[in-house]
């Protein structure tokens, strides 16, 4: 029988008073890179907030691999955006990666060898081994932004949900990182990811969401990635691009 | 009396045991208190222990300690409480909220105090002595109670340094992963409640907080690893303790509280000063250094290629 990955029914969120997303259904299918995209304040960090229950929803059902969110903690990972938390904090790279396993390790367990090891191992997968004992205000954005990814790796998680890992990425290292979440699909992990860059997305993501305060298309990026929904989605914004760019574009 | 006088009376060893072990705990939960950017929360759990200790002996009518610790706790907790409410309900700004928690209780408990005090007994009660601090009226009792809060304080830490870490650094993350994060909230504020409790008879309703958060920031300075700088801070807290203690037993009973907080600011020049790395000397060391050697391999390069 066929079973989402993710499955979203009616969900609605609100800060204050208006819903800022908005009765959103959707399902996802197992082993996709899916690219989230829509226009700043569309809702995006919002719709995975509270998919994660980081945020109270009015209403809607959230359910992972046929089974309730809370029963599937352990199998979701998250990369928040990078500003969400204070880097001066008296810790190391190593350290905020271990946090990944916390989640498995449970209540009273201290992180020890076994988590080393694995914190190291996703280390070396983004590309840090060598920053793994510095502190963590002394890093660059970028370098800050893979760390968070390392930590999402050890999370060894079925689901991810991650929020713009390639702001403040420079070019080589966003390839680096497209080519790992390839890996992780092609293990039959679900890979959801907020993403900006609309150059890139037919070259990433097999499905496309676009967003904006409710899901506007979702689907194969080949169906839902054209000229069409995209001004829908940026209510015309997008206009400046001249037919030529589009092409380019979307092509 | 002198030093060597002061440490061999047996009743100044046991408040001395005290306030070691009060500064240690209160050290170490104050940590994370900072880390969390909450050093305004300790301060108002403080601050509205006073109207519990006042209503306290209003309504018994007694000076007993006890019943002065349970009055402060209940108070702590209402604040807890209504900060809580304040932030999640009204559109008002955790810091608005403190304040507004801290100023009211506070006025209400110096209201409450001024009245004790023009009443029949009201010189009598001593009561006074809570908003500074005075380690002369501590009984043996009092230490053993200072003592068991702290070892639980410091056990607790302990247990849960690594939720405690974890929702320090990144709550959002915390949550996600299933940590029942509002949970640990409020008892991380209870546990900054019990430090309150068990240190506004030595340093004082006013400055607790101090104590709080001064060796906390002090041991920033030292480290970049948590646990070393929680450890630190217990050690600073310490210090601070005794050192206060010392110096208010030995100049004819000053109140001990602001003694205790000046040595804790001590520490705190001192680190800000001298810690390596992050101290202010280290850093205007390493930029001359990195500056006069900068400038030394210009003129190599100079003398080398001559114009
Ligand atoms: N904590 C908050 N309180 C109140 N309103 C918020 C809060 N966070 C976001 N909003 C509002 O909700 C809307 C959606 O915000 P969200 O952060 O989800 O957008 P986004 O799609 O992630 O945008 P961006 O591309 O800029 O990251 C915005 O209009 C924003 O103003
Ligand atoms: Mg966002």
């Amino acid at each position: 029988m066929y079973q989402a990955a993710l499955k979203v029914e009616n969900l609605t969120i609100a800060y204050h008073k208006k819903p800022v997303v908005e009765d959103v259904s959707f399902e996802v299918p197992e082993g996709n890179l899916i690219g989230i995209i829509g226009p700043n304040g569309a809702g995006k960090s919002t719709l995975i907030k509270g998919i994660l229950e980081l945020i109270p929803k009015l209403s809607g059902e959230v359910t992972i691999s046929g089974s309730s969110y809370k029963l599937m903690r352990k199998s979701i990972g998250y990369v928040p955006q990078r500003e969400s938390v204070d880097w001066d904090f008296p810790t190391n790279a190593l350290d905020v990666v271990m946090m990944g396993r916390y989640g498995h390790l449970g209540w009273l367990k201290r992180p020890g060898k076994a988590e080393r090891h694995k914190a190291m191992e996703c280390l070396d997968k983004v590309g840090m081994v060598e920053y793994a004992n510095r502190q963590i205000s002394q890093l660059s954005g970028g370098q800050q932004q893979r760390i968070f990814l390392a930590r999402a790796l050890a999370q060894e998680a079925d689901i991810y949900f991650m929020d713009e890992p390639f702001v403040g990425v420079d070019a080589a290292t966003e390839k680096a990182i497209i080519q790992l979440l390839m890996e992780l699909k092609e293990k039959g992990k679900t890979v959801l990811v907020v993403h900006h860059d609309l150059s890139t997305v037919k070259e990433y993501f097999d499905w496309t969401m676009l967003l904006n305060k409710k899901v506007m298309k979702i689907g194969p990026t080949k169906e839902v990635f054209i000229p069409e929904y995209l001004q829908e989605t940026y209510g015309g914004r997008l206009a400046i691009l001249s037919d030529a760019q589009s092409g380019l574009l979307l092509k | 009396m002198n030093l060597l006088d002061i440490i061999n009376d047996p009743n100044t060893r046991w408040i001395l045991l005290g306030t070691m072990f009060l500064g240690l705990s209160s050290g170490v939960i104050g940590s994370f208190a900072y880390l969390r950017k909450q050093s305004l929360l300790g301060d108002t759990l403080a601050h509205a222990a006073l109207p519990g200790i006042c209503v306290a002996f209003i309504l018994t009518g007694v000076k007993s300690t006890s019943f002065f610790l349970i009055g402060a706790a209940l108070a702590g907790l209402v604040a807890v409480f209504l900060i809580s409410v304040l932030t999640r309900y009204s559109k008002i700004k955790q810091d608005a909220a403190l304040g507004i928690v801290l100023s009211s209780f506070f006025g209400f408990g110096i209201v409450l105090l001024t009245q004790i005090q023009q009443s029949e007994y009201g010189n009598q009660s001593g009561l006074d002595t809570f908003l500074f601090g005075q380690t002369a009226s501590m009984v043996m009792s009092d230490v053993y109670m200072m003592m068991t809060v702290s070892f639980i304080l410091i056990f607790t830490c302990t247990v849960f340094f690594k939720e405690f870490k974890l929702l320090s650094f990144d709550p959002g993350f915390a949550k996600g992963i299933g940590l029942p994060v509002v949970f640990l909230d409020y008892f991380i504020m209870m546990l900054i409640v019990a430090a309150v409790v068990i240190g506004i008879q030595a340093v004082g309703v006013v400055l607790m907080a101090s104590l709080l958060i001064t060796p906390a920031v002090s041991a920033r300075y030292w480290t970049e690893r948590l646990h070393i700088m929680v450890i630190l801070s217990g050690i600073f807290g310490m210090l601070s303790g005794v050192s206060g203690t010392l110096i208010s037993t030995s100049v004819n009973n000053l109140p001990t509280g602001p003694l205790i907080v000046l040595s804790a600011t001590v520490w705190f020049f001192f680190s800000m000063l001298f810690a390596p790395k992050r101290g202010v000397l280290s850093t205007v060391w390493r930029r001359l250094s990195t500056k006069k050697k900068y400038s030394l391999e210009q003129d190599k390069r100079k003398g080398s290629h001559p114009l």
